[in-house]
């Protein structure tokens, strides 16, 4: 029952809106699902390897793995709790799950059954979270601004914080061989491909260098990476130069690579993070540097200790300082004082 | 739309003007929870218009009846409602999900003037309700808890646990519905997770249970007046089975989908179908 003709409405349309979401800029190359595809190919070889969900198939990419393999694909409702206990038990009988559902929702709602079920009786559970940090519009409830501190508080948890689709694609084979719980923070849909121009490769565990610079060191994970390059590039032309150090593993951290990094004389350090301020990359370099003597300037960017807004995803990144133009504009301004 | 019997013929031009506020909020954004707040309208104009006590002037008001949204991403839906009572001015609704809105996409109480809980994460608002019934019975207060929650929410053990707690605590202050429109994020809900026999389950679980067509106003009427009137010192839990899109036939139609995509143009045929379905 279509309805026939298309008379114009003639009304302007409004240009902010929380349903602005991607985090993909105009004109960027990006790729579709990326973790679905890739998680389809480890599959292939990898028999034990399952998918589960909380009724968040469609909206975790997981639903590509769902269509290839139907019968090792579970739906397990709405409920994020069951999720992970469940996760354990078939990991307790020798599978691999790859459980996925939103990053407030297992971080915060499933808290104790991922500390207690997966991490505790050391599980080998693939957790993996889209909308993490700020990344949607709807306000605290969706918005994950904590999840790698929760995540990093956890012993025996392997925390992972890719920064595109070619990253992805890596990341998903190496955690689906490594032996433990890991807690991978997912891109959805569109995602953009970035690094691969860099010829970068994915190893857990290690930070890489992705440009040099002698003004600052950007040390960034996840989509920070990518606001990191995007001001590096800003910055050169007003004759700074900024090295940017990518760091996707926040637990275990790479303490060699970030130590030398961090101790070539002469940069200020900013850790840049899609995070709050509390208790993630920052605040875990920070206590690394201390801890082993190494005291060059420190700045950190990331999310304010407070709740966010609701709004659309561009506003709110330049309002709390994530976007690339945040970033450089306080660079600037902090190197100039 | 829904045939009135004659005495409610109020209520179905408020359910109109609510679905109408719905429509012209989703044309600001061209997409959204569109479909659960047509189908939802019925219920919302009688809980608004027939059933509870409240003061548009004064949301705050100690005496009034509470409305908790546990679903929060009906909040589209509710602000129609709240702007038809006059407790949000008509012109907000063009400001719905854009930047410094009261009227976000995920509804919240430090946002909105009427919206009684933060909602978005699922599976919440019941356990609120619990306390705040037993805070009005504390306080020797009559007003009464309504709280509206989805069919995917049942998946959720929290809701469950609420539920046992309730009726163990007798209160008999909660009127609860359930919105059964059999869809949520991947599919179905009765594919997603099965639920059914739900009647059965909410009696076992001590609650006085109606189950109604959620589109008949008729019944709403009933089942709300019956869940007031109920003796029996047990919580009440309204099941209304209801159909996504309702009122817009072209809506009705189209396959369901949790969120939905409006052409520019259709929004303009949609309230035209909801003025038709007005005159019917
Ligand atoms: C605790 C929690 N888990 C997951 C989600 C993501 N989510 C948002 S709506 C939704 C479907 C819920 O079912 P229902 O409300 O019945 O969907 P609808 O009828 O609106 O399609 C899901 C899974 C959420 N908001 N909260
Ligand atoms: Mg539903």
């Amino acid at each position: 029952m279509k309805p026939a003709a298309p008379p114009p409405t003639g009304k302007p349309r409004l240009t902010t809106s929380a349903m602005i979401a991607s985090i993909a800029g105009e004109g960027q190359k990006t790729k579709p699902a990326p973790f679905g595809h890739a998680l389809v190919e480890v599959a292939k070889t990898r028999p034990d390897v399952l998918g589960m969900t909380a009724d968040l198939g469609k909206y975790t990419d997981l639903h590509i793995f769902g269509q290839a393999f139907p019968d090792r694909y579970y739906q397990m409702g709405m409920a994020e709790q069951l999720l992970f206990g469940a996760a354990s038990g078939l990991a307790a009988e020798g599978f691999t799950p790859f459980a996925t559902t939103y990053a407030v929702f297992a971080t915060r709602r499933a808290y104790d059954f991922i500390h207690q079920t997966i991490a505790e009786e050391d599980r080998n559970v693939k957790i993996v979270c889209a909308l993490p940090g700020l990344t949607s519009g709807y306000g605290p409830s969706h918005q994950a601004a904590e999840d790698l501190a929760l995540m990093r508080a956890m012993p025996n948890m392997t925390v992972i914080d890719p920064c595109d689709a070619h990253e992805i694609e890596q990341v998903v084979p190496a955690i689906a061989a490594h032996r433990g719980p890991v807690y991978m923070r997912l891109l959805r849909g569109q995602v953009p491909v970035v690094l691969d121009e860099y010829g970068y490769t994915f190893e857990l565990g290690r930070a890489k260098t992705l440009r040099g610079g002698d003004d600052v060191l950007i040390i960034s994970s996840g989509i920070m990476t990518m606001r990191a390059l995007d001001a590096a590039e800003e910055l050169k032309a007003d004759r700074i130069g900024a090295a940017v150090l990518h760091v996707p593993t926040i637990k275990p951290l790479d303490t060699e690579t970030i130590l030398r990094e961090a101790g070539k004389t002469g940069r200020m350090v900013v850790v840049a993070e899609n995070h709050t301020v509390v208790g993630g990359l920052g605040e875990a370099v920070a206590g690394l540097l201390l801890r082993s003597g190494v005291y060059p300037a420190f700045r950190q960017i990331g999310l304010p200790d407070e709740f966010l807004a609701a709004g659309a995803l561009p506003t709110l990144h330049d309002r709390y300082g994530i976007s690339t133009a945040a970033v450089v504009s306080r660079i600037k301004e902090w190197l100039s004082r | 739309m829904t045939p009135s019997k004659g005495h409610n013929k109020e209520l179905a031009e408020r359910a109109y003007r609510v679905r109408r506020n719905a429509v012209r909020m989703g044309e600001v954004q061209g997409q959204g929870y569109i479909a659960q707040a047509l189908d939802i309208a019925d219920v919302l104009a009688t809980a608004y218009f027939h059933a509870m006590r409240y003061r548009p002037e004064d949301p705050n008001w100690e005496g009034r009846d509470r409305f908790l949204l546990s679903n929060g991403h009906y909040a589209i839906a509710l602000y129609a409602a709240l702007i038809e009572a006059g407790i949000i001015p008509e012109e907000e609704l063009e400001t719905y999900g854009s930047d410094e809105s009261r009227l976000p996409m995920s509804g919240m109480a430090s946002y909105t003037p009427g919206m009684e809980m933060s909602g978005g994460s699922l599976g919440v608002g019941m356990s609120i309700a619990v306390g705040m019934a037993m805070g009005l019975k504390r306080k020797k207060s009559d007003s009464r808890v309504y709280i509206l929650f989805s069919d995917g929410e049942l998946d959720e053990g929290s809701v469950w646990e609420a539920m046992m707690s309730a009726a163990h605590h007798k209160l008999d202050n909660i009127i609860a519905v359930v919105d059964v429109n059999n869809q949520q994020a991947d599919g179905p809900s009765t594919q997603v997770m099965a639920f059914e026999p739900l009647g059965q389950k909410l009696e076992a679980f001590g609650w006085f249970v109606q189950r109604i067509d959620g589109n008949d106003l008729d019944a709403v009427v009933d089942a709300f007046d019956a869940a007031k009137d109920h003796k029996a010192p047990k919580p009440r839990i309204i099941v209304a089975d209801t159909l996504m899109g309702k009122g817009v036939p072209f809506l009705e139609a189209r396959e369901k989908n949790h969120f939905i995509r409006v052409d520019a143009h259709e929004w303009q045929l949609a309230l035209a179908a909801l003025d038709e379905g007005r005159l019917a």
